[in-house]
């Protein structure tokens, strides 16, 4: 006789795998982005005729190096969320589902890298 | 194996056209659009940490007509998933489904998209 319990025994075991996790965590950054969104926007568009240095002088100061990470760490994260979601629902056969799949988490990444190096080496 | 005929559930086509599901798909669409403006994002970071020289590059790249062009899609798709973004959510705690509510929110958002679109350029590139 088993000591497990039946939800237990069964959970992690249907057609999805891992529940509601995946849905879960884009809600909640698309919470957090929500203010992101607003200061990055509010941010840039004093940005538009601004020279090298006044920029450089904006991204070097703390609160907007910091904002900016968070900005990129979380839109980027959501954005592999929600284009792995999509290929989910329209690509059904198993090759290019996996190639678009690697390609989306390895570009995210990629840009994501290559953002946050940018920022870091602005600021610091 | 013998197929029974079932009753099939109603697909898209079967529905109305309406504003609601414009907004559905255009805030799939406008997703996408986003992850192409992050390559925007990084070339911008990417050439203020290179120099002044690069900058001025991606400067001049973004004041021409194909620029202003692919920036002003920028902001739209940005406010639009922003605007509906927020829908979502309010959805999301079950609040604002049923049709009436959804209709008015249509407009709301396709409203805070143009209004919100228009503020960041009118800002942005001093046209007051």
């Amino acid at each position: 006789m088993s000591l497990q319990t039946p939800i237990s025994k069964v959970r992690g075991l249907g057609s999805a795998k891992s529940g509601t996790h995946h849905w879960w965590m884009q809600k909640i950054a698309a919470v957090a982005l929500v203010p992101l969104t607003i200061w990055f926007v509010a941010s840039i568009v004093q940005m538009t005729q601004a020279d090298y240095f006044t920029v450089k002088a904006w991204l070097s100061s703390p609160v907007s190096a910091i904002l900016m990470l968070m900005f990129l760490v979380v839109g980027l994260y959501h954005l592999r969320l929600g284009l792995q979601a999509i290929v989910e629902d329209y690509i059904h056969s198993e090759g290019p589902k996996v190639f678009l799949q690697f390609t989306i988490l390895f570009g995210c990444t990629i840009i994501a890298v290559a953002s946050i190096f940018s920022v870091l080496k602005i600021a610091l | 194996m013998t197929t029974i005929k079932r009753p099939t559930s109603p697909h898209l086509q079967i529905y109305k056209w309406g504003p609601h599901m414009a907004l559905s798909i255009l805030h799939r669409a406008s997703g996408v659009a986003l992850g192409g403006g992050t390559l925007l994002l990084a070339w911008w970071l990417i050439a203020l940490a290179a120099g002044p020289d690069e900058y001025a590059q991606f400067q001049t790249c973004m004041s021409s007509i194909f620029g202003k062009i692919i920036l002003l899609g920028f902001t739209l798709a940005l406010m639009l998933h922003l605007s509906n973004g927020i829908r979502h959510l309010f959805w999301d705690m079950g609040r604002g489904l049923d049709v009436i509510t959804t209709a008015r929110t249509n407009i709301l958002v396709f409203l805070g998209t143009v209004v919100l679109t228009a503020l960041a350029w009118v800002i942005g590139y001093g046209l007051i």
